[in-house]
């Protein structure tokens, strides 16, 4: 057996229906791309359709009801189903091989994440063919999404399949982030990745900051919807503008979530066809890590003519204003690469062109629209439906066909056709233009946003005419490019190696790629490393680099330290698995049973999620299907597998996550303060109706619970486990106690969580602290019986240092929940 | 390679911008013009957020125009003369002048004109605004005259040249309130009421509508602002009050 078909065997997906039990980030990220291009295809006919209605006045082709759904489904689609997923994908695809290792350091999350996009996105989609899809715009502005003006189903389908979809985006996060900081081949520094490594990095921690507000709102409008909870309806002390802040806290930031990866593409591509180093590598890493700071702090300007204060209105103001210069920065850079090269003609830098002129125009307009006084009058016309096409379009699908056509030959093998790509440019280009340029006019002449129709002679009619046909001629454009791609798997000459003469690992992999990607890891000291050696490719094929040997049939890739890329530990990565689908099965199933509001199934597929998670975690460390202790792993040259340390990926990966969650946990104590000071019938009841030395009970038993499992893990990690199953045993006492308490008090308040929004924010609160106690408990009982099968032990103390932070934080929330949520109030006295 | 590259620029431009600024007169002679039309002011708020516009749309104009040409220069010109380590050295004035100073000196350069004629839309109380109160409905706006006791629907009268502040709530969903003419709009909010001063500077109707997504009446949802001299006001306040009208 040659060794590329014994790596093979131990990679390769299983046969047959296998297939969907594959874990490999290349058939992860493939399917992820690939279903994106779906959901874009709908999203482009509801666009056209639009089009259609708008071509002339007065038409009734689609009646407002439909056109409502019609609009909502559009920028639905194109945003949660299309832009965010297709460059999940292109991520998963990409981030292994561009830093030199084989596959995501969390694969079965990777698939967990798949199956939650494709069952969220078909639940999304049955509800247009069901005739009941969401009609109130894709930012779900309450009160005209709630129970009282959107009594049908339609908002719930929006509100619980795009929180199913966005598990995907947040396992994407996570596993992103955790990857590139823990997986880079060794001597990889953070200095020495690749550019685009730095994109995808700040693109997945954005994702792990930006969706937790979404997750939070839509998780609260469900309840206000579903269960009553009245926390933004202002007769009962809510307010409708916490939706605007929390859906535009996540909705800015999504922007440039979308913007960077793209951009990274275009920073890609013009060094390698410029023929030039990046110049300004360290100004754009600068560049990047300014807009993710900055996107967090503009929200506002989405909201100017809400009625907020004026010095908040200057701050946001000029906030939004200051995110030109990064992009500028970064602009500057690329002309900067291509002025000191000798340009390379084709057709990813004829997209690369197009980006630059589109992108330009949309962010000369963004910063109009971020001076006050303009925009209050152009707010909610279609100059922003221009606008927002013109940054989206631009600044993100340029660049993604650019990529597409760039990485074709390596992930295909083949090259696809120059004539028929030309064609497709410009038709493409042109028809955007003649569509939106025009719509910037329309929009200062008055026409508003999402209007089904119009009267004639208000001087929009050959504008909407112009606009309309532009728009078929994009969609022809688009559908030549889709034309190009299909034919070229049949028709595409072979691609040589390396055709664009790039200077980075993925187009080592061979083309196509292999499931394992690289048969051996080399130490890569250099952001150029296929310039620098010629021959890498070659022996990294012929396995003379490191995690050559695959005898023992696992697979394994390389951790090394998050910045120096010092080599740490081998981390040995799951195989096929059917726990992710069938997980996310149970999951579609919860999303649906609530939509059609028959809770007990709803909890009863919530129970058999659970028991499916918590049976695949069982696969893990020193279970037979991973890693069990073997005499030979210690015999070879190679540094220790990872779950034999207490430092490993697991740890990083809980510690993203935790961030996260607390990302969350602030979107909520920002959601209670703001409802305090700016609602205007908040109420506080006169007496707590929570019992404080109750609840004071139930924190101490989790604090001593919390610092006996941080002695137990020190312990373990000094190598000493007697008594260990013990002593999670007690721990996990401890915390039931503390949750059976915590139940109790909360069973026992007697909120009026219908009537009050105060007390349902409070509810609010302790639901969120009865899951993490739940997942303390259920856990820690775990870890102890696990040490009873051996899979935990001073030579396997990998798990127990993962729940260490968990105890933590979940301890951490408990007292800054009891401070700001019930002695806050008491001290600072009733309403305001 | 700089002064190359503006001699070529200006050989380019001069046609370029004869061209460019026939279009814009024709555009703003006939196109511009409209019932809704942001760019047909008739009061000084929008007055002023045209002429802001305008010199943004041309200094806009111009830096798409420059970006493109140095982009289309740059990826023509070769430079691969240069060693890599030079180039790294000159990276540096590169961001620092066109990635910094151009972005902050425009910025800046807009937010001189702005801020002051965002101030000067401030709803400050004054002796001489008059008070309307509009509550918005799906799918009507209700409008009240605190002095003058009376309800109109769909309809508002004001004196010309005078600051009104218009107080503006909701009844039910989000509205936005909205006289493109006239000048800028503000949402209409439930449990909450916003301020917007309007001014008209000549006679005559003035078409408003709704801005904010309101469900499926959205598209008719609109109004119109009459604006009389002080005269014909002072007789329509006395007929309205009269009884003569709802």
């Amino acid at each position: 057996m040659t060794l590329h078909q014994q790596f093979e065997k131990v990679w390769g997906n299983l046969p047959g229906w296998g297939q969907l039990a594959a874990v490999n980030h290349t058939s992860i990220g493939r399917r992820f791309m690939l279903t994106g291009a779906v959901f874009f295809i709908i999203g482009g006919v509801l666009a056209m359709l639009i089009r259609t209605q708008l071509a002339l006045p007065a038409q009734d082709i689609i009646n407002p009801d439909v056109y409502g759904q019609v609009f909502t489904m559009h920028g639905t689609v194109m945003m949660f189903l299309f832009a965010i997923p297709i460059l999940e994908g292109m991520a998963i695809y990409m981030i292994p091989k561009l830093i030199g290792t084989r596959d995501l350091v969390f694969p079965r999350i990777s698939a967990l994440g798949y199956y939650c996009y494709l069952f969220g996105g078909i639940i999304i989609m049955s509800s247009l063919v069901l005739g009941m899809a969401p009609d109130s715009g894709w930012f779900m502005y309450t009160p005209l999404s709630s129970a009282e003006f959107a009594p049908g189903p339609g908002s719930d389908f929006w509100l619980l399949g795009i929180t199913f979809v966005e598990i995907s985006a947040m396992a994407a996060g996570v596993e992103i982030t955790v990857s590139i900081l823990r997986t880079r081949a060794p001597g990889m520094t953070l200095s020495k990745m690749p550019i685009m490594a730095w994109y995808i990095l700040a693109m997945a921690l954005m994702i792990v900051f930006g969706f937790p507000p979404l997750i939070l709102a839509s998780i609260m409008l469900e309840l206000e919807r579903a269960a009553g909870m009245p926390f933004f309806e202002v007769a009962a002390g809510g307010d409708p503008i916490l939706w605007q802040h929390l859906f535009w806290l996540f909705g800015h930031p999504e922007v440039y979530i979308i913007f960077l990866p793209a951009a990274g593409i275009i920073s890609t591509l013009i060094p390698v066809f410029a023929g030039r180093p990046l110049v300004g590598y360290r100004w754009i890493v600068l560049a990047i890590i300014l807009t993710g700071f900055i996107s967090f702090g503009l929200w506002v300007h989405h909201m100017f003519t809400v009625g907020i204060p004026q010095l908040a209105q200057a701050f946001f103001s000029i906030a939004s204003m200051l995110v030109a210069v990064p992009t500028a920065i970064q602009i500057f850079a690329w002309i900067a690469t291509l002025w000191h090269g000798r340009v390379t003609y084709n057709l990813p830098m004829l997209w690369v062109f197009g980006f630059l002129i589109i992108f330009v125009c949309g962010g000369l307009t963004g910063v109009m629209l971020a001076l006050v006084p303009f925009n209050w009058q152009v707010h909610d016309t279609h100059f922003v439906v221009a606008h927002m096409h013109y940054v989206l379009v631009g600044g993100m699908f340029f660049p993604l066909i650019a990529g597409l056509y760039y990485w074709l030959p390596q992930m295909s093998g083949r090259m696809p056709s120059e004539s028929i790509g030309k064609w497709a440019f410009w038709l493409t280009f042109i028809g955007f233009n003649a569509t939106f340029l025009l719509m910037h006019l329309t929009g200062l002449l008055g026409m508003p946003r999402r209007v089904y129709s119009y009267s004639g002679g208000l001087g929009w009619d050959w504008l909407n005419l112009l606009s309309s046909v532009g728009g078929f001629v994009m969609a022809a454009g688009v559908g030549m490019i889709i034309l190009d791609v299909a034919l070229h798997f049949k028709f595409g000459r072979k691609a040589p190696f390396n055709p664009w003469k790039a200077d980075t690992l993925e187009w080592a992999t061979g083309t196509p790629p292999t499931a394992y990607n690289f048969a051996s890891i080399p130490r890569v000291e250099t952001r150029h490393p296929l310039r620098e050696h010629p021959n890498i490719a070659n022996t990294m094929a012929e396995g003379q680099h490191g995690l050559a040997d695959i005898s023992h049939g696992r697979r394994e890739i390389y951790g090394t330290d998050a910045i120096t890329g010092k080599l740490k530990e081998v981390i040995h990565l799951p195989t096929n698995s059917w726990w992710p689908m069938i997980s996310a099965a149970f999951l579609a199933g919860v999303c649906i049973s609530l939509l059609v509001r028959v809770y007990p199934v709803a909890i009863m597929f919530a129970v058999l999620a659970a028991i499916t998670l918590l049976r695949w975690s069982w696969e893990n460390g020193g279970h037979k299907a991973m890693a069990p202790l073997t005499e030979e792993e210690w015999q070879r040259d190679e540094p220790p597998l990872n779950s034999r340390t207490c430092d490993g990926p697991g740890l990083w990966g809980m510690n993203v996550t935790l961030l996260a969650d607390a990302a969350l946990y602030l979107s909520l104590i920002f959601g209670w303060f703001y409802l305090w000071t700016v609602s205007p019938n908040w109420v506080v009841p006169e007496d707590s109706a929570i019992s404080l030395p109750g609840l004071l009970l139930s924190g101490v038993l989790l604090t001593v619970g919390t610092l006996w499992y941080r002695q137990t893990v020190r312990r373990l990690c000094q190598g000493n486990d007697v008594g260990l199953g013990k002593n999670l045993a007690g721990c996990a006492a401890l915390a039931i106690a503390h949750l059976l308490a915590l139940l109790w008090f909360t069973v026992s308040a007697e909120l009026s969580f219908t009537e009050n929004s105060h007390d349902a924010v409070l509810l609010l609160m302790l639901m969120f602290q009865i899951f993490h106690s739940v997942l303390v408990a259920v856990t820690t009982s775990l870890q102890s019986l696990r040490v009873r099968y051996g899979y935990v032990s001073h030579r396997l103390p990998y798990e127990p240092v993962v729940l260490k932070p968990l105890w933590l934080y979940t301890t951490a929330i408990f007292w800054v929940s009891y401070a700001s949520f019930l002695l806050l109030p008491m001290v600072w006295g009733g309403g305001v | 390679m700089m002064h190359k590259l503006l001699l070529r620029i200006k050989k380019l431009l001069p046609k370029r911008l004869a061209k460019v600024a026939v279009i814009a007169m024709i555009l703003s002679l006939t196109a511009c013009s409209g019932p809704y039309s942001t760019l047909d002011p008739a009061g000084p708020h929008a007055q002023s957020v045209a002429y802001i516009w305008w010199g943004m749309f041309w200094f806009g104009t111009f830096v798409t125009i420059f970006m493109t040409l140095l982009w289309w220069h740059a990826m023509r010109r070769n430079g691969t003369d240069t060693p890599d380590n030079e180039v790294q050295g000159k990276q540096n004035s590169w961001v620092i002048w066109g990635g910094i100073a151009l972005p902050v000196g425009a910025i800046t350069l807009l937010l001189a004109f702005g801020i002051p004629a965002g101030h000067r839309m401030l709803p400050f109380d004054g002796d001489d605004v008059v008070h309307i109160e509009v509550t918005s409905h799906q799918w009507f706006w209700q409008v009240y005259y605190p002095d003058l006791d009376i309800t109109l629907i769909d309809e508002i009268h004001i004196p010309v040249d005078t600051p009104i502040n218009f107080h503006i709530r909701s009844d039910d969903v989000i509205h936005s309130f909205w006289v493109p003419r006239l000048g800028g709009k503000v949402d209409a909010i439930p449990g909450s009421t916003n301020v917007l001063r309007l001014q008209a500077s000549e006679t005559g109707r003035f078409e408003g509508q709704c801005a904010e997504y309101c469900g499926v009446g959205h598209a008719h949802m609109d109004f119109a602002i009459h604006a009389h001299s002080a005269d014909d006001f002072a007789s329509w306040q006395e007929t309205v009050v009269q009884g003569d009208r709802p």
